[in-house]
């Protein structure tokens, strides 16, 4: 593990993360229309999640999962309630709630010129990391992903969708962040490369004491991480539970669940995925 | 201490990623610092219209001085503006504004590389502006003139930050808007001419440009040799001006990131 240059204290005995009755709302507006509507993204959710959990947030398309997230990673503003990370508030505190958190989104987002070695070497740079530590600790991490070194020296654009979000998911992990959110990290992968990342996922728990939450499609993914799944429809909390409880409650199976809960059948379900 | 550590780092990591995408578009790099020579050589050229003598090396070397101080001006402003700009057309800002250090660091580094940059592109200019003209420095104040540079960077870094906010806020008509500014102070710094040659009504603008006090310096300290300590006034002046315009442009941006992170214009979906 890199040690950084800054060491935040933990205060004992709180949640990894809080969020209390947290709302949020966009203003929107279709090409061509002259008003403007108001569209919650988020609406209302609270949750608690203990340290080591891996929390699974499962939802269709613009239900607001990445919008939780982002307000989780201090990138978005709550309209009412509190997000807190390990008792720090995320609007109060930014600058410690950054140095415990790091985030991969779906889009693995780089400078496309520049080689995988350069976009970590800044990436690392900004959290202080030093630069020899950082490179070091990233080919042990992609070898473990299964990206070969060489790679490294390769600029961004050269590599595929599934070994760009490989690099982001190294990116992440050099900063050794005790809460790490994952939005939809193995969108596009390979089922192999989705393998390995959903291993490396549940290792990276055991070795760095990290609390996770993801996000995801991928009911399999879910039922094979998650501590917990919460399923989320137009900015609500539809379910919150144990995959097992969640399965015993709404359906034989976690897609079931999803279908039930977010108000289709299956049927309706795959007609829209098409 | 460790802190000081951590926010070096930062910077220094801000000027080797600018570094390395320098390499990366080497080719357009080299096609800019051409143009950029041959554009001062150009300038230059009108005064050779003028007959042989004395008063044609002094309009020479004027426009020359013009050439060069908005070569460098020029690209500070763009560099600090376009720092935003490239973030977000390449989908990187959320990561470098979710990394744990003041914004005040974020921005150090980017106009620690812009100045840097800047000075090494004007001088390239100048060499080929030597090389080709010839001109006499006879008599002039060389340091006094690269202190007024110097201290000039000042407020313009604080223009850079006040006009970075705008692509902030909106990612194609942001740096629409920032080529505006930089084509203002241009037509009213008194660049390449006199800001009498001015028309009356837009003549207030030029007193308002950081830019104007540091032509008339930099061309008094080389055309009529005008000793340092005549130019300390002007560079206090550069020097205050920029002490208010640091601050009012990193609060500004400070303002225009909290407005994105409230309204969700940094990037949204989902």
């Amino acid at each position: 593990m890199i040690q950084q240059p800054f060491d935040i204290a933990i205060p004992p005995g709180v949640p990894a993360l809080r969020v209390q009755g947290v709302r949020k709302a966009f203003r929107e507006r279709e090409t061509g229309e002259r008003e403007w509507r108001r569209v919650e993204a988020v609406s209302n959710i609270s949750i608690e999640l203990p340290r080591r959990e891996i929390l699974g947030i499962l939802g269709p398309n613009g239900s607001g999962k990445s919008t939780l997230i982002r307000m989780m990673a201090t990138l978005l503003v709550p309209d009412e309630g509190r997000v807190e990370v390990f008792g720090y508030d995320v609007t109060q505190h930014r600058l410690k709630v950054r140095r415990l958190i790091n985030r991969v989104s779906v889009e693995a987002s780089f400078f496309k010129k520049l080689t995988a070695e350069e976009n970590l070497a800044y990436a690392t740079g900004l959290y202080g990391v030093p630069n020899r530590d950082a490179q070091r600790r990233a080919r042990e991490i992609l070898d473990r992903l299964g990206l070969p070194a060489k790679k490294l020296k390769v600029p961004l654009e050269q590599l595929s969708r599934g070994q760009q979000q490989k690099v982001a998911i190294a990116r992440a992990l050099l900063t050794s962040p005790t809460l790490m959110l994952l939005d939809e990290p193995t969108t596009g992968l390979d089922p192999k490369s989705r393998r390995e990342v959903q291993q490396f996922i549940l290792e990276v728990r055991e070795t760095h004491d990290a609390t996770i939450v993801i996000s995801t499609h991928d009911m399999d993914e879910a039922e094979r991480l998650c501590d917990r799944v919460a399923i989320i429809n137009r900015g609500r909390f539809e379910a919150l539970g144990r995959t097992e409880d969640l399965k015993a409650q709404h359906g034989p199976s976690l897609e079931a669940v999803f279908f039930t809960l977010i108000g289709e059948s299956m049927e309706e379900g795959a007609l829209s995925e098409e | 201490m460790s802190l000081v550590i951590g926010e070096t780092r930062a910077i220094w990591a801000l000027v080797r990623r600018n570094f390395h995408l320098l390499r990366r578009y080497l080719g357009w790099e080299l096609v800019f610092w051409f143009y950029n020579v041959i554009n001062a050589l150009t300038i230059g050229l009108i005064g050779y219209s003028m007959p042989p003598g004395a008063a044609r090396n002094h309009m020479v070397v004027y426009l020359a001085i013009g050439a060069l101080l908005w070569n460098f001006l020029s690209i500070l402003f763009q560099e600090v503006s376009n720092s935003v700009q490239w973030e977000r057309w390449e989908g990187t800002i959320e990561y470098s504004f979710m990394a744990p250090i003041r914004r005040l660091t974020y921005l150090g580094g980017v106009c620690a590389w812009a100045v840097l940059y800047g000075l090494v592109r004007t001088l390239v200019v100048l060499v080929g502006v030597a090389i080709f003209f010839h001109v006499s420095l006879q008599g002039a104040d060389l340091a006094g003139a690269g202190l007024v540079l110097l201290v000039s960077s000042v407020p313009f870094i604080g223009l850079g930050l006040m006009a970075a906010v705008l692509p902030l806020l909106s990612t194609e008509r942001g740096a629409q808007a920032t080529q505006v500014i930089q084509g203002v102070l241009l037509l009213v710094s008194g660049v390449y001419y006199p800001i009498s040659a001015l028309p009356h009504w837009i003549r207030w603008a030029a007193v308002l440009s950081p830019a104007t006090y540091t032509l008339k310096a930099v061309r008094a300290a080389v055309l009529s040799g005008a000793p340092i300590h005549s130019l300390l006034g002007v560079s206090g002046g550069l020097l205050a001006s920029g002490v208010v315009l640091i601050p009012l442009g990193l609060g500004i941006f400070m303002l225009a990131e909290r407005h994105a992170m409230r309204t969700g214009s940094l990037k949204r979906n989902g």
